[in-house]
């Protein structure tokens, strides 16, 4: 099984050696990047979406071009090694310690969501690996760097996560589009608690009535009697902050209510193609969260690439964050012009990158811009509030029905 | 036979202080990484054959009683010192434990089974409701300098006191009185044990156990999450692990533990993508071709040979 | 007058869900564990015909349904019967049958996590809204509704008033005396579970119209599944229909006027409370 894995992954590296008549990179011995994250369990569904088409957009990239190029001028392609953690946090341990035990990974990226990955922190710390996370999401980013040296964040904190949104509705209801009633839900799991209690105290500072406010477990079949009573309440925004199943069934259920809102905002799953995919055109309006600059060409290079590569479109999220911690490591092994990892980590922290998301630069191991909300209009899932005023955002609209 | 009884304990706590040592070999990393989970997955396969080994009750609710220490440890962290939270964690498991077993242990075996089954569920929904409306994202991160040396030495040390308990309990009249409701519950009950107070009993037992692991892991995950904390595939495993060593014996489900946690590593690193389905395949072998657990071939074979020696 | 409905739809699903348990539980006395993935399969049936053909995924019933009887037919005859024949008591049985069909759930989790991966699976279908007693429901949860009902209503008829039905509540009160009365109780037990397998993959094709699922949620199924049967009383299709309407009232009734994060604690103190008091459940004997 191993050999028959090792062809399989080889064949393509062959093929493309051969093609760019470098012989150099068919005897380079390949670079080994380890990738542990959910294959099966909860988080499976959202990996399937952000994180397993980038590692193979990333390897076919990389390896398509010859592979990285060394400091003695030879180039390296890379290897991905694969495991599932089962949404297991001590699989994802025992995993990302085989693939630096074992396998002897030159590089290992950051595992799938925000507690697989911190379970891995220490981990990665210890035997010196870098770590650029990308869908790790919370607000103790600051007491974690401080804790790991090596550990990078790159798409924000919960609460400007929710700041956000407070701030996209405080811009609509300056422009006099709507009032002051809100109608928070929340997902009672780690992410959704950590948002809504963020959102909470930041809505009624600028003055918001929360006329509904509820959670709802993880897992909820039924969400009818949250969204009726939500309806009930006659809010002028409504805002969860869901995951991706109650993101489709609580938009679902607001067609189907014919919830009058000027403001409908679900957070993850709302940037998934599948997403419009599901509900057509009678989304244009919807905001979610995070979002991309839709007009950049690095953008619409990288969506019709994925496309391409993987069979699958991108979110509009974290997906282009995803390629470009990936980018990050790239860039960073070539300016290094090795696999040092040390040097490899300094270099992260003292250079600026080129991706996907256009230029980065790590402060305080931490990138400082990102998207926070977005929304969906003419069919794209466009960056409404960016945190570090990132180009390209465009100005907020208020929700028309559902038609 | 005490002579025999004291041999066998200088034996044994022999291989706990040669297996206490091993966290100081050098270079021990991936020695310790397949270490860990065994011995967590001893602890609570051995703690869940104490109750369910005598009773036939399958209880699926270890992951309950798991998430429930590690909730206490990730809440009381700032608060209280480490260990006074796992002699909390220890009596919020035993506890929960006294509770639902003195509401379900009454009625058959599958209503305790089914129940179980959804307590883990049950618990979580209301440990994210009370984190929802009451505490925040408070007591979701654990940031500890315990390492992994000492987690596991925890974890040694539960599991000898798991086995001086399994020993004590064996020797006592409860243990005399599992073995009869064990073979018989009619009969148990006919000889006046009261049968329902002695099952509760060994529940809170293991309930109390697991709850301690949970606290003990938490540190290891930094991050505690409720759908991982209870994790519905910890209990299953847990169940398949005791069942593979056998659950007759206190030393059974240690035969279980060993062999399954080295062939799932196996299966983890040659076949990431299939795990699942060998997990579910394993389970069926179990079931079909080692009913009786590693512990009972075992001892039918040392049988044999001692009858064919005898003869 | 809201809340009752929407109960009721919720319920009547949750009896759909049940109903197929209740079958193999009380008639082939097989704790089915594996019950909710056969649920996912025919969810996935839905998905399949509907994305790749825009036809109504109810299409689908019509291969999913004779599918799942044969596939389950086939579980009962090779994998199950051999632990029927090892079985000393009905105590061994139950606990041989719930640890072999729990690994089970654990291979079709495997295999449905191959075919189509982790995913979400979801499609918009019918999500238009009907007016009912002055408020709105939608257009795919009442007609799941109705077709549970009518599926529900048929099972009723076929044990109630045929001679299957006759020989299938034989076997449920007595397996060994309906085998003096010359009925082939393998035969009547292997047609009765494949019958309940149906019964849960038709179940899913009409869950798959309004919920988002994936390979491995048929474990949340199961366990609601399983409440209800037992609530119910087992071998009672009655029963388990009653009981699933009551849960699905109790969890609506809890969600609006209290709070959705205590609607699983409903259903758990439903649960103890009719068995503290009816042991042998709703509409069980209680020479079970």
């Amino acid at each position: 099984m191993k050999r028959w894995l090792m062809i399989k992954k080889l064949l393509p590296l062959a093929l493309a050696g051969s093609m760019t008549f470098l012989s150099a990179a068919q005897a380079a011995e390949p670079i080994l990047i380890g990738a542990a994250a959910s294959k099966t369990g909860p988080m499976a569904g959202g990996a399937a979406v952000t994180y397993w088409p980038n590692v193979k957009l990333w390897e076919h990239e990389v390896n398509a071009r010859g592979g990285l190029q060394m400091a003695d001028g030879s180039k390296r392609p890379i290897r991905i090694i694969e495991y599932d953690d089962r949404t297991d946090p001590a699989e994802t341990i025992r995993a990302v310690q085989r693939l630096a035990t074992n396998d002897r990974a030159d590089f290992i990226l950051a595992p799938y969501s925000t507690g697989l990955a911190l379970a891995a922190a220490p981990i990665f710390d210890r035997y010196g690996y870098p770590m650029v996370n990308v869908s790790t999401i919370t607000d103790q980013t600051d007491t974690l760097s401080a804790r790991y040296e090596r550990i990078f964040f790159t798409l924000g904190k919960t609460s400007v996560l929710a700041a956000g949104v407070v701030d996209a509705l405080v811009q609509l209801r300056e422009a006099g589009e709507i009032g002051n009633r809100v109608a928070l839900v929340n997902v009672a799991d780690a992410f959704g608690i950590e948002l809504a209690q963020a959102a909470r105290p930041a809505l009624q500072e600028k003055g918001f009535e929360i006329v509904f406010n509820r959670s709802y477990p993880l897992g909820t079949q039924d969400l009818t009697p949250v969204m009726r009573g939500a309806a009930a309440a006659r809010p002028d925004a409504f805002v969860a902050f869901s995951y991706p199943p109650d993101t489709f069934a609580l938009t679902e259920l607001a067609q189907v209510e014919n919830l009058d809102v000027k403001v409908f905002y679900t957070a993850v799953g709302t940037p998934f193609p599948s997403y419009k995919g599901r509900f057509g055109d009678a989304i244009n309006g919807v905001m979610g969260v995070g979002g991309v600059n839709a007009d950049s060409d690095a953008f619409q290079a990288y969506q019709k690439r994925h496309q391409e590569v993987t069979g699958q479109a991108p979110d509009f999220w974290a997906s282009a964050v995803q390629y470009a911690s990936f980018q990050v490591l790239e860039q960073a092994i070539e300016g290094v012009g090795g696999v040092d990892r040390a040097a490899v980590t300094d270099y992260i922290k003292n250079n600026t990158f080129q991706t996907v998301m256009g230029e980065w630069r790590f402060e305080n191991q931490q990138i400082r811009s990102y998207w926070t909300v977005g929304q969906w209009q003419d069919g794209e899932f466009k960056g409404i509030a960016s945190e570090g005023n990132l180009p390209g955002a465009v100005a907020p609209t208020i929700k028309n029905g559902w038609k | 036979m005490k002579q025999q009884e004291l041999i066998r304990l200088v034996l044994v706590a022999l291989v706990f202080g040669l297996l206490a040592l091993l966290p100081l070999i050098p270079a021990n990393d991936r020695l310790m990484a397949l270490a860990v989970p065994i011995a967590m997955y001893a602890v609570l396969a051995t703690s869940w054959s104490l109750f369910s080994g005598p009773t036939h009750y399958i209880s699926l609710a270890t992951a309950a009683f798991y998430g429930v220490g590690a909730y206490t440890l990730a809440n009381g962290l700032e608060v209280f010192s480490y260990p006074l939270l796992l002699l909390m964690a220890a009596l919020l498991g035993g506890g929960l434990a006294a509770l639902v077993g003195m509401t379900t242990l009454r009625l058959s075996g599958v209503y305790f089974v089914i129940f179980t089954l959804g307590l883990a569920e049950l618990i979580r929904q209301l440990v994210t409701w009370y984190q929802n409306n009451f505490t925040g994202s408070r007591g979701s991160y654990v940031f500890t300098d315990i390492t992994e040396a000492q987690i596991y030495w925890q974890l040694l040390g539960l599991l000898a006191l798991v086995f001086l308990l399994g020993w004590l309990i064996n020797r006592s009249r409860l243990g005399f009185a599992i073995r009869i409701i064990g073979n018989d519950e009619l009969v148990a009950r006919h000889s006046g044990i009261n049968t329902a107070r002695t099952k509760v009993l060994l529940f809170i037992l293991s309930g109390a156990f697991a709850a301690v692991v949970g606290a003990v892991m938490a540190p290891r995950f930094v991050y505690v999450e409720p759908s991982m904390a209870f994790s519905p595939q910890l209990s299953f495993m847990v169940v398949v692990m005791a069942l593979l060593g056998g659950v007759h014996r206190l030393w059974g489900p240690l035969l279980g533990v060993v062999p399954f946690a080295i062939v799932w590593e196996l299966i983890a690193a040659n076949f990431p993508g299939q795990t699942v389905l060998f997990m579910g395949l394993a389970f069926l072998v179990v079931v079909y071709f080692i009913p009786q657990g590693v512990a009972g071939v075992l001892e039918q074979q040392l049988h044999k040979i001692r009858q064919r020696r005898g003869g | 007058m809201v809340i009752l409905l929407t109960g009721l739809f919720l319920g009547g699903i949750y009896a759909l869900i049940a109903m197929g348990l209740s079958l193999q539980y009380g008639v082939a006395r097989i704790m089915n564990l594996a019950s909710g993935e056969m649920l996912v399969a025919g969810a996935f049936a839905g998905f399949w015909v509907y994305t790749a053909f825009s036809v109504s995924p109810y299409v689908a019933l019509f291969f999913v349904v004779p599918l799942a009887f044969a596939f389950n037919w086939l579980i009962y005859n090779w994998l199950l019967l051999p632990l029927v024949r090892r079985a000393k008591n009905r105590g061994q049985l139950e606990v041989d049958s719930i640890l072999a069909t729990f690994g089970m759930s654990f291979v079709l989790v495997g295999v449905m996590l191959m075919a189509f991966g982790g995913s979400y699976f979801s499609y918009s279908w019918l999500a238009r809204p009907i007016e009912l007693l002055g408020s709105n429901y939608s257009q795919n949860r009442v007609l799941a509704f109705a077709v549970a009902a009518v599926i529900c209503g048929g099972l009723y008829l076929l044990i109630n008033r045929t001679r299957l039905g006759l020989s299938i509540r034989a076997v449920a009160v007595d397996p060994r005396a309906a085998g003096l009365v010359a009925i082939d109780v393998k035969k009547v037990a292997a047609l009765t579970f494949a019958l309940g397998g149906a019964v849960a993959a038709a179940g899913g094709t009409l869950l798959s119209t309004f919920l988002t699922f994936d390979a491995s949620i048929g474990v949340v199924f199961t366990i609601k599944a399983l409440v209800i049967v037992i609530m119910g009383g087992v071998g009672d299709i009655r029963g388990a229909i009653v009981a699933a309407l009551a849960l699905g009232l109790a969890e609506t009734l809890v969600a609006t006027l209290l709070d959705p994060g205590l609607t699983l604690a409903a259903a758990y103190l439903l649960f103890i409370l009719i068995l503290l008091f009816r042991p042998q459940g709703l509409f069980g004997r209680s020479a079970l």
